[in-house]
């Protein structure tokens, strides 16, 4: 029907831009290469319209495929392919990008190149991994996006980048490598490396446990659920804005991703079998982190340990195998995409300014911020699940699919609604509310053009799928209805 | 132009005037933004009032305006339910907020924060038409959660004072308490009615009757008491009820047209518009009725012992809305919810007159809200004095003002229910006249009456200006100590001066009010309680038909004031007003008299019961403790120190030991094999 290759203009557009700035190189070009950069990263997003604007909301198969023979000897395809699920993830990542070229664009001044390069080539990436429908394929984009963010952060970083980059890298590699060992298992019983078959093949219990395992590593490290989320509020901290902003938005969901595209369709019985214990891991995400989340001096760490328990909704939601359960997750995910990374934006904002992102060095920011004020405000109610933000999409479906399982697993569900509110307004208050606290507080300067409308273009998307969410849950659900036939329907 | 699109410009209209003056308030200067906003709350009353009168003609309407979100069959919509219980909360709500935009142009009228806040509470009228509207729970949420969202903007509108956002903050998340629960039911709802359109779920509860869930163990929960208690423990929150009324005193810290508008007359009457909207599924629940009732009647009587000792004018006021509002939860739970809606609307008028008079007097004393520091306010200022006393009246429950008739009405469903703990309810219900009268006279006399003791040269408020800047820097955190005597922000310098009647745009407002205070309860009791004013609106269940019992003792309003003037809670009021003048007139040395001997007593009312201290130290320093604890030892010390860098010291030593085995020397290798493959063959063998 349509013949254009989106996907691979997707994947390969960004990656060629961003080598195209490389090229540029040195800072002596600055300027160039942030319009190489921004017209990358803009053409780079037009190029994700057509996705959804020809999207056929009515078929759960995979829609823009390519395909072509990639190493005939082990049958890996070059395979690309979106549906309901993954498709709002390519748009989600590559608007993104604009954003963080955008947010970057005088705040970075030291290597500008090879920074918007880094950016681009990782969302190329990310884009692939989202496309990739071949195992080995997604396995090496999976991989290979942590090279930019591990740059990104352990050269534009804060003070204690190292640790930080090394402890992402390692951690995340480490999760990912018995992932590996699962697709080439997958392969020697079904000879393919196609995704889609894999759904198809049959699989012992203990087979599908193991799998289970290898996979759930891979993805809860990325999420990331608790007990292996330590990695993040560290990677987030010592990351510059734009590679906190991509981390929380798109890199993390990334591992949610891999639940619906592997663990769930992949081994269904294994994951109805362990849906206690998943559940039971995005509870303690919700809780836990929210009771750490309150105590945070560090307003990154703080927004940090807020996106596990917002991530928490996610896989609770999934492993409620319903269909607004698993809607519910996936909204909350785009969702987080927007919250979060204005979230980290506004941080951003102040730390140009006043160089620290400690709390206790703010108060009073809006008497000399009052437009700041206003759209931290938005955020933060968005953050905190406030209807008519899109904040309160996915968390109201995730809550009410889980009442319906079960009371109490809905109850403590919505414990969010008052911790999110306490540590979110909280900070808010410490920060933004009061009298003037100190000198450096009294001389900030309210936002220049560049920042109000980024800011604001990221306002309009939160109300705008806070106040009508219809068209983005519309086209996940013949993709989510297929994958809920699948997880019903034993393997064994 | 359709009835559909008049309903849709209802709420559309003060929402536009919000989003443009909020926007663009600095650019389009004072006087444009406020005309934009009062024009548009008048135009969404004018529309109310066309609405009010097609609805009484019998043109009642349920439909979707869009969907907002389907998800498998369940689909979820914004839409507009329009019947006799909607008109009537429609027309409060745009005419108290036309009153309270009006005075707000006198009240403000210093303040830097103008436009800002004519953007806000026209974004509360929307917010609150939005929620009454509703067809259905999702709506209602979104109503129901953007009214706390105003609420918490206004509440700490003067956002420089540190009890104004401790107060903010305290408000939202009391709230998101009561959410909390209220979340539990819509989802319960959903769950098992399958949907959550109003009138799809009420179709359906019937049948839902006898359902049991099992919570724990073996004990199993008629399935409608869970979820009405569920619901209700969101309106406790929203329309503050004991033991999450804690934030509502504290809201006094905003700005005083809020405190009428939000904090007396609409936004806390939500909890109970919302359970007389859910009147079908409280009907099916003997204990949910009975918990509400129980509730209402304990938060009537403890919260009016507390106005009693306020010194800050605001604060009475806000005891009293406290203990009204439990007067209304006690209909509720007596199902008189056509006598709660009733009260709510009689309250709103007297209530909001009592709030913008007591803003007129905080005008005049240079925003002193001291009731010790003011007295004799009488002459200098009458009018604001003679719609205070109407106030009063109403309030205290005097026939044949308004309070009266929705007051007795509550009185009398308590004494004809037979709910369980409609007994203690009858009690609280009057024991309370009593207190209310007091501590309404009380008020009145101690500003209107007796010695002037203001200081006129406006000295001494400078001090407490300095006290208050000193408290903002001192507390900090969730614990900032909660003030008594409010003061209001630096932007307004006092002029100095004797007190004198405050400007037009003020006190026509008071006087607009002042006239539904006064007749509003003979006018509307026969139809709103008697007849079939609410039509299908409100459901009540023949063995819970107190209102129909009463209807048999109904001879018209005359006859209701002789049969209420020889009754009980008549004299208690007449008894708690002479107290209030033998108190505070003819002897004032006996308050402190009595304060001294009833030590104790004084120091617990004081202290609110203790609620605060509680809160403080167990719910917020308890979940700080919390997070410390696990952000320090969970997340610091066993998962980063032991799991994660102790994996990484493992690796470091274990590569130690295999840089020792790699020696290069041929023999070391070899007497390793021969060790290994000694060891393998032993095992192999012996195994």
């Amino acid at each position: 029907m349509i013949s254009m290759p989106y996907l691979s203009l997707a994947v390969w557009l960004p990656i060629i831009a961003g080598l195209a700035v490389l090229a540029v190189g040195r800072d002596r070009d600055a300027g160039a290469a942030r319009w190489i950069a921004l017209l990358g990263a803009l053409v780079g997003f037009l190029v994700t319209l057509p996705l959804w604007l020809h999207f056929d909301a009515g078929t759960s198969a995979m829609q823009f495929v390519e395909r072509t023979e990639w190493v005939p000897r082990f049958d890996l395809h070059y395979y690309l392919g979106v549906d309901g699920i993954s498709m709002l993830f390519v748009l989600l990542n590559s608007l993104m990008t604009v954003f963080v070229v955008w947010a970057g664009w005088e705040v970075v001044q030291t290597r500008v190149a090879q920074y918007m390069g880094a950016f681009l080539i990782q969302s190329g990436l990310i884009n692939g991994a989202f496309c990739a429908l071949d195992g080995i394929l997604f396995y090496m984009f999976f991989e290979a996006m942590l090279i930019p963010m591990y740059i990104i952060i352990g050269v534009w970083g804060g003070p204690n980048r190292v640790y930080a980059a090394v402890k992402f890298f390692l951690y995340t590699l480490v999760g990912s490598l018995l992932m590996l060992v699962a697709l080439i298992y997958l392969y020697t019983v079904s000879e393919t490396f196609s995704i889609l078959d894999w759904y198809q093949v049959p699989l012992s219990m203990k087979v599908q446990l193991l799998l289970f395992v290898a996979f759930f590593l891979a993805f809860a490290v990325k999420v990331p659920m608790w007990p292996v989320h330590t990695w993040l509020p560290d990677a987030h901290v010592e990351a510059p804005t734009g590679g906190s902003v991509i981390l929380a938005a798109i890199t993390l969901k990334i591992g949610a991703y891999g639940f619906v595209r592997f663990i769930l369709p992949i081994v269904p019985d294994a994951s109805r079998y362990l849906s206690g214990f998943v559940i039971t891991l995005s509870l303690i995400a919700v809780i836990y982190i929210g009771f750490v989340a309150l105590v945070q001096g560090d307003m990154k760490k703080l927004i940090a340990y807020s996106s596990i328990s917002h991530m928490g909704f996610v896989t609770l939601g999934f492993f409620l195998f319903s269909q607004l359960g698993v809607e519910g997750g996936l909204v909350q995910m785009i969702s987080h995409g927007f919250v979060s990374a204005a979230m980290f934006l506004c941080v951003g904002v102040m730390y140009d300014r006043m160089h620290s992102r400690q709390i206790a060095d703010y108060g009073g920011v809006v008497n000399t911020m009052p437009k700041f004020a206003a759209f931290m405000m938005l955020f933060a109610m968005a953050n905190s699940g406030l209807p008519a933000t899109s904040g309160f999409v996915g968390e109201f479906l995730v809550i009410l699919a889980a009442v319906k399982v079960n009371f109490w697993l809905g109850l403590l569900a919505a414990v969010t609604l008052i911790l999110g509110a306490a540590y979110t307004l909280w900070m808010y208050k410490r920060v933004i509310f009061g009298a003037i606290a100190n000198d450096r507080v009294r001389s900030l300067i309210d936002l220049d053009r560049r920042e109000f409308w980024m800011l604001a273009a990221l306002a309009a998307l939160v109300i705008a799928m806070g106040v009508w969410p219809k068209p983005i849950v519309d086209v996940m659900h013949a993709s989510v209805a297929n994958l809920l036939a699948h997880v019903a329907q034993s393997k064994l | 132009m359709t009835m559909q699109q008049l309903y849709l410009l209802v709420p559309a209209v003060p929402l536009a005037g919000a989003v443009i003056v909020g926007l663009f308030g600095p650019r389009l200067g004072r006087a444009v933004s406020h005309w934009l906003c009062i024009l548009a709350v008048a135009a969404a009353f004018a529309l109310s009032a066309y609405i009010w009168r097609d609805v009484s003609l019998g043109h009642a309407f349920n439909g979707d305006v869009y969907t907002w979100l389907q998800s498998g069959s369940l689909k979820l919509s914004i839409g507009f339910l329009i019947d006799p219980l909607t008109t009537t909360m429609m027309l409060v709500i745009t005419f108290v907020s036309l009153m309270v935009h009006i005075y707000t142009v006198g009240y403000m009228a210093d303040d830097p924060g103008y436009t800002r806040f004519f953007s806000y509470i026209s974004l509360f009228t929307f917010s609150m038409l939005m929620l009454v509207m509703s067809n259905n729970f999702l709506q209602l949420f979104f109503g129901w959660e953007a009214v706390g969202l105003v609420s918490y903007l206004l509440i700490g509108f003067w956002y420089t004072r540190s009890t104004a956002i401790y107060a903010n903050l305290k408000a939202f998340i009391a709230n998101r308490v009561g959410d909390f629960g209220f979340v539990l039911g819509i989802g319960l709802v959903l769950a098992f009615f399958g949907t959550l359109d109003y009138t799809e779920v009420f179709a359906k509860a019937g049948g839902l009757a006898a359902t049991t869930i099992n919570l724990w163990g073996d004990t199993q929960w008629s399935l409608l008491t869970v979820v009405c208690i569920c619901l209700f423990v969101g309106a406790m929150a929203k329309s503050a009820q004991v033991p999450l009324h804690v934030w509502l005193p504290d809201s006094m810290e905003g700005p005083t047209p809020i405190s009428a508008l939000i904090h007396a007359a609409t936004m806390v009457t939500a909890g109970i518009f919302m359970v007389a909207r859910m009147s079908p599924l409280f009907e099916l629940s003997e204990t949910a009725l009975s918990f509400v009732t129980v509730i209402g009647a304990t938060t009537a009587l403890f919260m009016a012992f507390l106005g009693i000792i306020q010194n800050d004018i605001k604060r009475v006021v806000a005891y009293s809305t406290l203990s009204q509002l439990g007067y209304m939860t006690v209909a509720l739970g007596v199902s008189a919810y056509s006598a709660a809606i009733f009260h709510l609307m009689t309250h709103a008028f007297f209530k909001a007159l009592l709030f913008l008079a007591a803003g007129s007097v905080i005008i005049a004393m240079h925003h002193e809200q001291d009731l010790r520091k003011m007295g004799g306010l009488r002459k200098y200022m009458p009018i604001t004095y003679w719609t205070a006393v109407i106030g009063s009246l109403a309030l205290a429950g005097v026939p044949p003002f308004s309070g009266f008739f929705s007051k007795d009405a509550i009185i009398e469903a308590a004494h004809f229910s037979k709910i369980p703990g409609h007994g203690y309810a009858y009690f609280a219900v009057v024991a309370g006249v009593f207190i209310t009268a007091f501590y309404s006279f009380r008020m009145l006399f101690l500003a209107f009456h007796g010695n002037e003791r203001f200081d006129q040269s406006g000295q001494g408020h400078d001090d407490h200006a300095a006290a208050a800047g000193a408290q903002a820097d001192a507390d900090t955190g969730l614990h900032a100590a909660s003030h008594d005597a409010g003061d209001e922000p630096d932007a307004h310098r006092h002029r100095g001066g004797p007190p004198k009647e405050s400007p037009w745009v003020v006190t026509v407002p008071l006087i607009l009010l002042a006239i539904p205070s006064v007749y509003a309860g003979w006018a509307y009791i026969e139809p709103m309680l008697f007849g079939p004013y609410f039509g299908d609106s409100i459901v009540v269940r023949e063995e819970h038909a107190v209102l129909m019992e009463m209807r048999g003792e109904w001879h018209g309003a005359l006859a209701f004031i002789e049969h209420g003037v020889l009754s009980l809670p008549f004299w208690l009021a007449i008894a708690g007003i002479a107290a209030a003048w033998y108190c505070y007139l003819v002897n004032p040395a006996l308050p402190e008299r009595l304060k001294k001997a009833a030590g104790p007593i004084y120091t617990l009312l004081d202290n609110k019961y203790y609620f605060d201290r509680f809160n403080d130290w167990f719910f917020a320093g308890g979940a700080r403790r919390m997070g410390d604890f696990l952000s320090n030892t969970g997340d610091r010390s066993i998962i980063d120190g032991f799991f994660v860098n102790g994996s990484a010291r493992v690796v470091g030593w274990a590569s130690m030991l295999m840089r020792h085995i790699q020696s290069g020397y041929v023999y070391h290798y070899a007497f390793t094999m021969i060790i290994g493959l000694f060891a393998l063959l032993s095992w192999w063998t012996l195994r």
